[in-house]
């Protein structure tokens, strides 16, 4: 190998291989790291693992289901972290196609998480010849595995001397294993985490890539679910790969021509259509929350309320004027929607770096909407503030974000106080006392410790240790399934309440975004109309992460005439992007199976069903696993319904058949929340029943035969809880 | 910098000049390897679709493969291209074009072939003055990139 190590890195184990040609978007085999015991190994990946479970998503299920069983535990040695891109990952002609999928067991859930990220990791870990890389054991000592893709060898190294935070290690891997010049070190990608992942349960992991034109290295997240606390659980300071000279047709397309065409006609379509639509080149995700904001949907002071008068001072052209725009920012080649906005440099005033400038990467509305709004807190600066140190500590800001807003309420409503806090006063709007939180959780100390834990294990302490009121904190403490939820209030959308609630890992909104579709314009009125939009969308977005793609250039995005062209439901599935999918698939793929968009959506299903079936393994997976907090549903409190008392009595008279007259706020409350919880159950009846499941949530053996996911220990694991 | 320029007025569509593009550039006959592309319009007359030198493309090409050489062409560093083609969508002449035989896009780099070529002395090579500096470029010149 052309690096030589620091001093103090010793090779502890090492696997040398013949690096394999990457044909229509499979390198053909998969590598497995033992950290623990120091095992490499290949795997081979044949045409049914193809056709079963695509890639990315899929891969990693599939590879994470032979590693663990039922009594599994994420901090258990055999919990596997997975990362793969599949097959469309590294295509380079069409935007957002260069992501990595990550999952693991999620020590927040219990249950495997699956996170979406952007970096170069996944693209040069297939060109180095891996569809997907597992790694298991908890090491002995701290470790960075090494792909080198350019030597055909894997390494596991000692290295006790490197940094562990994500500002400063991506930087020295980069000096270590990247070379010289821009080209070569844009050949190397690192996943990293950080000291707070040690210390909490909401570890975030950080996917680099070398920004040629800023100099440094750049980062996008993998937030969700506590992967990098697994990572750091493990004793792994760093993934690294390393691989040469990538090419438009480094995936080995079956039809070059067709990729051509279909990217540079994308291209040109972002070029006219993205100024006059989000403008995600000029400011990336920030410009959600005033539209968030204006449709009630932004969520303030832990979602108690959907929109504020100072929102304005989050709102993109707050955050514009720090980003240097003009220049590329994909997180891939190819990527011109561009959303990975970059503060070039940004001067701390807290923390170990108070006074440095530093980059930042972001923020992403999630990040804005979650430590801003979320928290009360209206200013950008100390937004820009906690997304670094976020990053730098490897903390998820979705759930760092809702965790804080969810104390912030405890702290209002007396059941947390300074003494109980370390002395941290966590009202809403206190920016200090949020930071100060989170370099608790960077330093392993104080009530960040307790916040770090998330909200499930928060609510049985206060309510143990404080005597709080179990059905309160149940209800205003905004996670499901372990998992906090990310920024958007579902309260007057039913379809999104089962979006998030029947998500599989747990409230992210990845898998479905229907609020505009069914409480703005009512586009999905019946029950059979929402189910169908909670089968079709969730399989539809779950594609995205089978394929190594992005969501966002399917529909932040659009053809101009997509609204003319289509009635309004049509228009949602923007059909021209949809057809563009398609060709992409067949162009890389060859696959002459797949022609329409159903066979597209027909392998979500394989896979979306085998994780509903996996978190059954892990002893969740059904109904009752699936009903989110009533704060997601309806008011909790006295001044949440009467900050929309007009819609709230309207929906009583004429939905529920109440009337609200002479009934006081608390009466109406009640009535409201019976009413829509009833709501809530009827939807998990249609939505189940779409889905081919029994009405305890739980795939029927048929819906498994159907989908070709009757594998013999699946069918026995779901035989013995549904009989027959 | 050189820049190459087209006469309406003169041009009858002999379309000598795509053929000896191509000819140049990709050694056969073929108007879909050319650089550049002589469309008839409603009128009678001929447009040329061909790079200004604009630059635009400098600042989309996430690997700066594409630089701007010292006569002032805009050149495409094959070594350096990752095929992605944003700077096909983004071009704002619709002047850098792509072929399903070759990864890398291609454009007209001023050669002056099709110049020599032309039978209605329609085209000619200008002198013209500096495109300004990029974000790209102004990078570079301030030692950042």
């Amino acid at each position: 190998m052309s690096n030589k190590p620091l001093a103090n890195h010793r090779i502890l184990a090492e696997f040398r291989y013949d690096l394999p040609r990457v044909e229509r978007g499979y390198a053909g085999q998969t590598l497995y790291v033992n950290v623990g015991d120091g095992s490499i190994a290949a795997r081979p990946v044949d045409e049914g693992m193809k056709h079963t479970f695509t890639g990315g998503r899929g891969f990693d299920l599939w590879l994470l289901w032979q590693a663990v069983t039922g009594d599994t535990r994420w901090d258990s040695p055999e919990n596997e972290i997975v990362i793969s891109t599949g097959p469309l990952g590294g295509t380079t002609t069409y935007p957002g196609a260069g992501k990595s999928i990550v999952a693991t067991i999620s020590p927040l859930t219990g249950i495997p998480v699956d996170s979406n990220v952007g970096g170069y990791f996944g693209p040069l870990l297939k060109f180095a010849g891996w569809d997907a890389i597992e790694v298991q054991g908890i090491a002995g000592e701290e470790v960075i595995v090494f792909v080198d893709g350019d030597s055909g060898i894997v390494r596991i190294i000692a290295a006790p001397e490197e940094a562990v935070d994500s500002y400063r290690l991506p930087e020295q891997l980069l000096a270590q294993f990247g070379g010289e010049t821009p080209a070569e070190k844009r050949a190397v990608s690192s996943v990293t985490s950080g000291p707070g992942a040690e210390h909490v349960l909401m570890g975030c992991l950080n996917f680099s890539f070398y920004d040629v034109r800023r100099g440094f290295v750049r980062l996008k997240q993998a937030g969700r679910g506590g992967i990098g606390t697994v990572l750091r659980r493990k004793r792994i300071k760093a993934l690294v790969v390393k691989r040469s000279g990538v090419r438009g047709d480094s995936n080995g397309p079956a039809d070059w021509g067709r990729l051509e065409r279909t990217g540079a006609r994308m291209h040109k379509e972002i070029h006219d259509q993205d100024p006059r639509m989000f403008d995600m080149r000029g400011g990336g995700t920030t410009y959600i929350t005033k539209i968030m904001n204006d449709y009630d949907l932004l969520p303030v002071h832990n979602f108690q309320y959907g929109s504020h008068p100072e929102a304005v001072k989050l709102y993109k052209s707050e955050f514009r004027p720090y980003f240097s725009l003009g220049i590329p920012n994909g997180c891939w080649y190819g990527c011109t929607l561009a959303c990975a906005q970059c503060v070039e440099r940004f001067e701390l005033r807290t923390g170990p770096l108070a006074g440095q400038t530093v980059p930042v990467d972001g923020p992403e509305y999630e990040t804005i909407a979650g430590i801003g709004a979320n928290c009360g807190i209206w200013d950008p600066r100390a937004v820009l503030e906690a997304n670094f140190y976020c990053d730098m500590y490897g903390i998820d800001t979705i759930s760092f974000g809702t965790a804080t807003a969810f104390v912030m309420e405890c702290y209002e409503a007396g059941i947390l106080n300074r003494e109980r806090t370390g002395g941290l006063d966590l009202r809403f709007g206190h920016a200090d006392a949020m930071l100060e939180l989170l370099h608790q959780m960077g330093r392993g100390e104080g009530f960040g410790l307790v916040v770090g834990q998330g909200i499930r294990r928060m609510k049985t302490l206060f309510a143990e240790r404080y005597g709080a009121d179990r059905s309160f904190l149940q209800d205003i403490g905004m996670e499901c399934k372990g998992l906090e939820y990310s920024e958007y209030v579902s309260k007057e959308s039913l379809a999104q309440q089962g979006g998030y609630g029947l998500a599989n890992k747990g409230p992210q909104h990845d898998e479905a975004w229907l609020i505009f579709m069914d409480q703005v314009n009512n586009q999905i009125p019946t029950f059979e109309d929402k189910a169908e939009a909670l089968h079709y969308f969730p399989m539809w977005r779950t594609w995205f992460g089978l394929n190594g793609l992005c969501k966002l250039p399917w529909n932040d995005v659009e053809p101009a005439d997509n609204k003319t062209a289509h009635p309004p439901r049509e228009a949602a599935k923007v059909p021209e992007h949809v057809r563009n999918y398609v060709d992409l698939f067949v162009g890389v793929t060859g696959r002459e199976d797949v022609r329409e968009p159903a066979d597209l959506i027909r392998m979500s299903e394989k896979v979306y069903n085998f994780q509903r079936v996996f978190n059954l393994k892990m002893g969740q997976g059904t109904r009752q696993h699936d009903r989110p907090p009533y704060r997601s549903m309806g008011p909790v409190t006295v001044a949440e319904y009467e900050s929309r008392a007009e819609r709230y009595d309207k929906q009583l008279r004429e939905l529920a058949g109440i009337d609200p007259a002479g009934k006081t706020t608390e009466e109406k409350i009640a009535a409201l929340r019976a009413y829509r919880e009833a709501q809530y159950e009827k939807l998990l009846d249609a939505v189940y029943a779409r889905r081919g499941w029994t009405p305890d949530g739980i795939p029927t053996i048929e819906t498994l035969r159907d989908l070709g996911i009757d594998f013999p220990d699946v069918v026995e694991l779901v035989q013995s809880r549904i009989g027959g | 910098m050189k820049v190459l320029q087209f006469d309406p007025t003169r041009c009858i569509g002999a379309r000598e000049c795509e053929r000896e593009c191509s000819r140049t550039w990709f050694k056969e006959e073929n108007r879909d390897k050319s650089a550049i592309r002589i469309t008839e319009a409603k009128d009678g007359r001929y447009t040329m679709i061909a790079c200004t030198q604009c630059g635009e493309c400098i600042d989309v090409c996430p690997t700066m493969a594409i630089r701007r050489d010292k006569r002032g062409i805009v050149r495409i560093d094959k070594k350096l291209c990752v095929g992605c083609l944003s700077c096909v969508g983004f071009c704002p002449y619709l002047a850098m074009f792509f072929h399903a035989d070759y990864v890398e896009p291609f454009k007209c780099v001023a050669c002056g072939k099709c110049v020599e070529t032309c039978p209605a002395g329609a085209l000619v090579i200008a002198d013209v003055p500096d495109a300004p500096l990029t974000k790209t470029e102004q990078r570079l010149a301030r030692g950042e990139a």
